[in-house]
């Protein structure tokens, strides 16, 4: 009796839980994990920001005005001018779409091949030993230097910007996917799915991949971070996204001949990017903390 | 000891021959013929010829591979394609901007990051531990192109105190060096010093709850004395570890900043030789600077075995 009563009691605070509001659920969330929150509201709105560009009061981000050009923020131009008269409102806005591109780009596809490679190097000691020299020398070239190496040989393109980026990750993504790999493979758990005959892809996949699943996350949205920033640094300097699609490096390699006159065309864009790299960051301290990775 | 160091100097022959071989690689895994890339847009087939002669690009790989790595081990990392010049000549001309740049903008992060992660983890919590936190997270995230524009604006165009570019050799005197030196060092600590305090006050916070530590404040010691010798000295090996690894960022910062303040540097010869396509100065450049990171992670291996002798490999 006593526990079938200690037992409802039990219920009334689920219950009355799950009649918690989606608002009230929401704010204690919020409470819990400030920095996943203050982040991801920050990123959902420079994302709608890029996406609907052109709803912002944007005009054509290309169009000179020569008569216009490097005008202060005004009521016309909110961000000022350029010294073509091209709006920086307008450029800066537009500016987000490659940067989120790439950002996101280059996360997936060097977590997808690292992963995959990792995930083989790892399982596999007899590889494990050369390969993971071989990761060390290539993690040994700072990753702007092979990537301005890499745009070099290649024509300047959105789609080049991001291989360019992926390459150097990808040593990266391997060393984490292996480290874990190494652990797992003597857990239990590979051990009783070998015993009943799995197959080394079927442990592969079914019982390594998604202890990963968490710490590949948080490192996903660091890469993303990284990939964002180093975009910019490209464009800046002079190796990245072409002159023709306005990116916010390539807004602010322009406004560097102007910092003296115009010092809004190298400002605005600065500001867009600074809070989008914060905003990916502290998303991935929040999931990293709520996620219990390391 | 003295075994344990050869040891680390011989493991770092098969890492360095690695970053040789993926240097020279970086020319032939893109797609395209590399002497049509490297002639420009506007070369006749004559000049794509030349420049193939020039390069060895017609003999076989193999060969390649081997002339490229004999040359290294003779110190000689062969000629610009635009000015003819060797390319350790260009590099050591460049090599006093890059050195002193990064050089100070390490020490100004080493000597800020360290005190402020033990402050912030001493009075964990306060306002000066969510201080700290909060310019590590965006110190970290901070475009360190656009702050070093911010920089010159708010110091230079607007207050007239500093220059707004360009360098000076010490030789001229140690004032205009550093008056030119200090906002690009600046510029490129703030990523550093953030990775810096974090992980210094990360790694106080673990050993602040020790045992010995509780029995040093116990026993009466100034707190300077328990956080310095007793805490800091433990909890110093991460700090170290993050100091050699964090050089890779100093490198990539460098060479942004570089570009902002007109500095005559490794940086700005890469750039410059990109714009040319000048592929021996790139691969030569890359080349040494990856020799410069791997010979710091080195020294901080070393460094390990000495503050802590328990550590064998």
């Amino acid at each position: 009796m006593a526990a079938s009563i200690r037992a409802l009691g039990a219920e009334v605070p689920a219950t009355s839980a799950t009649a918690l509001s989606a608002g009230d659920r929401f704010r204690r969330f919020a409470r819990r994990n400030p920095t996943l929150v203050l982040g991801g509201v920050v990123m959902a709105l420079i994302a709608i920001t890029g996406i609907l560009a052109p709803a912002w009061w944007t005009g054509d981000p290309l169009a000179m005005r020569p008569v216009e050009r490097l005008q202060p923020p005004s009521p016309t131009h909110w961000f000022g001018s350029d010294n073509f008269g091209r709006d920086v409102y307008s450029r800066t806005l537009y500016g987000t779409r490659v940067s989120l591109v790439v950002g996101a780009s280059v996360a997936l596809a060097s977590l997808i091949v690292g992963t995959a490679l990792g995930l083989v190097i790892g399982f596999y000691r007899r590889i494990d030993t050369v390969m993971m020299r071989v990761m060390d020398g290539l993690m040994a070239i700072p990753a702007i230097l092979l990537a301005l190496a890499l745009m070099a040989l290649m024509k300047g393109s959105v789609r080049n910007v991001i291989i360019a980026l992926i390459i150097p990750e990808i040593p990266r993504v391997i060393r984490v996917v292996r480290a874990s790999v190494l652990s797992l493979r003597e857990h239990t758990m590979v051990e009783g799915a070998r015993a009943l005959g799995a197959r080394t892809p079927r442990i592969l996949l079914r019982y390594i991949l998604p202890a990963l699943t968490a710490p590949l996350i948080v490192q996903a949205t660091y890469i993303c971070a990284s990939a964002i920033l180093f975009e910019a640094y490209l464009s800046f300097l002079g190796a990245g996204t072409p002159p023709h699609i306005p990116s916010w490096g390539n807004i602010m390699a322009e406004g560097k001949a102007y910092v003296q006159l115009a010092f809004w065309i190298i400002l605005f864009p600065g500001v867009f990017l600074a809070l989008t790299v914060l905003a990916i960051n502290l998303i991935g301290d929040g999931l990293r903390d709520l996620l219990d990775v390391r | 000891m003295m075994r344990e160091i050869v040891r680390r100097l011989l493991a770092t022959i098969p890492v360095m021959g690695v970053v040789a071989i993926a240097v020279f690689a970086l020319l032939h895994v893109t797609p395209g013929d590399p002497a049509v890339i490297i002639a420009g847009d506007y070369a006749t087939s004559d000049d794509i010829a030349r420049v193939r002669t020039k390069l060895g690009l017609d003999k076989p790989f193999v060969t390649q591979v081997g002339i490229w790595l004999g040359g290294i081990v003779r110190g000689d990392l062969g000629a610009s394609i635009y000015s003819g010049l060797p390319v350790t000549t260009l590099i050591k001309q460049r090599a006093e901007a890059t050195i002193s740049l990064t050089l100070l903008a390490m020490l100004i992060s080493i000597f800020v990051g360290v005190p402020v992660g033990v402050l912030a983890a001493w009075r964990r919590g306060s306002w000066i531990d969510r201080g700290v936190m909060v310019f590590a997270v965006s110190g970290f995230s901070m475009p360190t192109f656009w702050l070093g524009f911010v920089l010159v604006y708010v110091f230079a165009i607007s207050a007239h105190w500093l220059p707004v570019q360009g360098f000076q050799p010490v030789e001229r005197g140690l004032w205009p060096f550093l008056r030119h030196l200090i906002l690009p060092a600046i510029t490129l600590s703030v990523v550093y010093m953030a990775l810096i305090a974090r992980m210094t006050r990360a790694s106080m916070l673990g050993v602040l709850s020790e045992d010995y530590v509780r029995t040093a404040f116990a026993k009466g010691l100034s707190p300077r004395r328990v956080l310095l010798r007793h805490a800091l000295k433990n909890a110093s090996l991460p700090v170290v570890t993050i100091i050699g690894i964090g050089f890779a960022l100093l490198i990539g910062g460098a060479v942004v900043t570089e570009s902002v303040f007109a500095l005559p540097g490794l940086g700005r010869l890469t750039v410059d030789a990109i714009v040319r396509r000048d592929y021996p100065v790139i691969q030569g450049v890359i080349l040494i600077v990856s020799g410069v990171y791997v010979g710091i992670n080195l020294v901080v291996d070393v460094l390990y075995v000495v503050l802590d002798p328990r550590i064998k490999y």
